[in-house]
């Protein structure tokens, strides 16, 4: 188990969140990974509407959509949504 | 010597545990009636029409449902109790371990009676033992005045924010539930003052703050939740230590109980009768406890050094206790009023046997289930044990290690 983790001596008891649900990183449950394509992608924010895990944001600046990967779990709803096919799910390789 | 006067009122079992509920300040009851524990809740709800507590008591559909309300109530801070028997505790099995994961320190008065089928209301050890492994604390009455007395104790034990574990307390259906016995009863203000108010320890929540262990939307908290392979084994962990720290919890217990009601039990854990210099020794749990007293004091008239070893609190196992008491006998025979079908013995022996192990001159130790259904034990059938034990003694030789007493062939 890697070090970042906490001993049984050093956590609250009865399973009691002592950091805030947004520390919870459940990206690493993911096999397959959104990839976007801004070429076929028209803005319609379907995805960002669609991402059970308000994962996708559209930055303005960029005129880019974002994808955070520290909480999408890979569920692939946002290609799946997606009227253009802008977003690929791919095999996603882990070391 | 009691510090203060006590009444002596004839009470059953249950009565006696109801009683013993009403002077303990409780916030919540919920519970569903089934036989032999109904006298319980009917007492308790009869207090409760009468305004003679300030319970919120709730009626429930099912077992399931009433030690929910029960473990719930508690993780808002509230005391709160429940009772139930055989298939009812059954029932609970999936909230038993929710309770004791959410360190929810519920009290539960257990009614033991053999588990279906065929159907049997009467009293065997097979429904709380099948929930040994739960992470409740078990204590078991020899009477119904230990009942009375181990119902006030377990709140304080659940309570203690060292342990905050949740504690049943078993009493034997129908020889306890069922029969009336003069029982000394404490003035309500004493128990109330005894038991006290419920103490938090401060935990850490989601927001950095430090703040008392209950469920309060001044103070959010969340108990309980999702906890996968990087954590839920370290908090099963912290359970048993909770565990290890309860057995010096249940001895103060019992020690400041013994001080205000001149009662004891051996030591809270374990009740030696006739032990210290006795060859042979019976261990068993409950109201059997009662009449192999009454067996090894006729032994003792006969010369026989007889003795017993009556485990009063069965989880957590008071393991060094056992040593102590049994390390030097040459025989030892457990008496279990429960079977694990296809494991070679009842629960209480493979336990009484596992503790003993690890000594270099171990004493044989062999197994006697007994009074299945409300199969009666007469003293006559503990006699038979102590003349087995007797001869295994003398030979030193084991011819049968479970044996089925009291069982027509």
């Amino acid at each position: 188990m890697s070090p970042e983790y906490k001993g049984w001596k050093e956590i609250p008891i009865a399973g009691v969140c002592w950091l805030p649900s947004t520390e919870y990183k459940t990206g690493d449950w993911r096999t397959y990974k959104p990839v976007w394509d801004s070429e076929k992608c028209i803005r319609c924010m379907l995805c960002h509407i669609y991402c059970p895990e308000g994962a996708i944001k559209y930055n303005p600046e960029t005129d880019a959509m974002e994808f955070d990967y520290d909480f999408c779990k890979g569920c692939g709803i946002c290609a799946n949504e997606c009227p253009k096919e802008a977003i690929e799910m791919i095999l996603e390789e882990k070391e | 010597m009691a510090k203060i006067a006590q009444k002596v009122i004839a009470l059953s079992g249950d009565e006696a545990v109801a009683y013993a509920v009403k002077q303990c300040d409780v916030d919540v009851v919920a519970a569903y009636p089934i036989t032999p524990q109904t006298i319980i809740v009917e007492r308790f709800s009869e207090y409760v029409a009468n305004g003679e507590v300030d319970t919120a008591f709730i009626c429930v559909e099912s077992e399931h449902s009433a030690l929910t309300c029960c473990l719930t109530a508690a993780a808002t801070g509230a005391r709160a109790f429940t009772a139930t028997a055989s298939a009812g505790l059954a029932l609970m099995h999936e909230v038993l371990g929710v309770t004791s994961g959410c360190r929810a320190p519920v009290v539960m008065a257990i009614v033991n009676r053999a588990l279906s089928a065929p159907i049997n209301i009467h009293c065997d050890h097979s429904d709380s033992m099948a929930e040994r492994d739960m992470g409740w604390i078990h204590i078991y009455a020899e009477n119904s005045q230990e009942a009375y007395d181990s119902i006030i104790q377990a709140f304080r034990i659940a309570e203690h924010p060292d342990v905050l574990l949740p504690t049943l307390v078993g009493l034997d259906g129908f020889v306890l539930s069922h029969t009336l016995e003069n029982v000394n009863v404490l003035p309500d203000d004493a128990v109330k003052g005894f038991v006290g108010e419920r103490k938090f320890p401060l935990v850490r929540n989601h927001e950095g703050k430090m703040i008392p262990f209950k469920l309060d939307p001044e103070n959010p908290l969340t108990i309980g939740p999702l906890d996968l392979y990087d954590y839920y084994f370290e908090h099963k962990r912290q359970q048993e230590e909770a565990m290890k720290k309860a057995y010096e919890v249940i001895r103060q217990v019992h020690e400041e109980y013994a001080e205000l009601s001149g009662r004891r039990y051996g030591n809270g854990l374990v009740e030696p009768y006739r032990l210290e210099d006795a060859e042979i020794a019976v261990v068993c749990i409950g109201s059997t406890a009662g009449t192999v007293k009454t067996v090894v004091d006729e032994l003792r008239g006969k010369g026989v050094k007889a003795g017993l070893l009556r485990i009063r609190v069965f989880r957590p196992l008071p393991v060094q206790d056992i040593i102590q008491w049994l390390s030097d006998k040459k025989a030892v025979g457990v008496m279990d009023r429960a079977c694990s079908f296809g494991g070679n013995g009842g629960p209480l022996f493979h336990e009484i046997r596992h503790a003993l192990y690890d000594l270099p001159n171990r004493p044989p130790v062999t197994n006697y289930i007994y009074g299945l259904g409300g199969r009666d034990t007469s003293p006559h059938l503990i006699h038979k044990v102590y003349q087995d034990l007797q001869r295994i003694a003398e030979t030193g030789r084991v011819e049968q290690l479970v044996s089925f007493i009291g069982l027509r062939e």
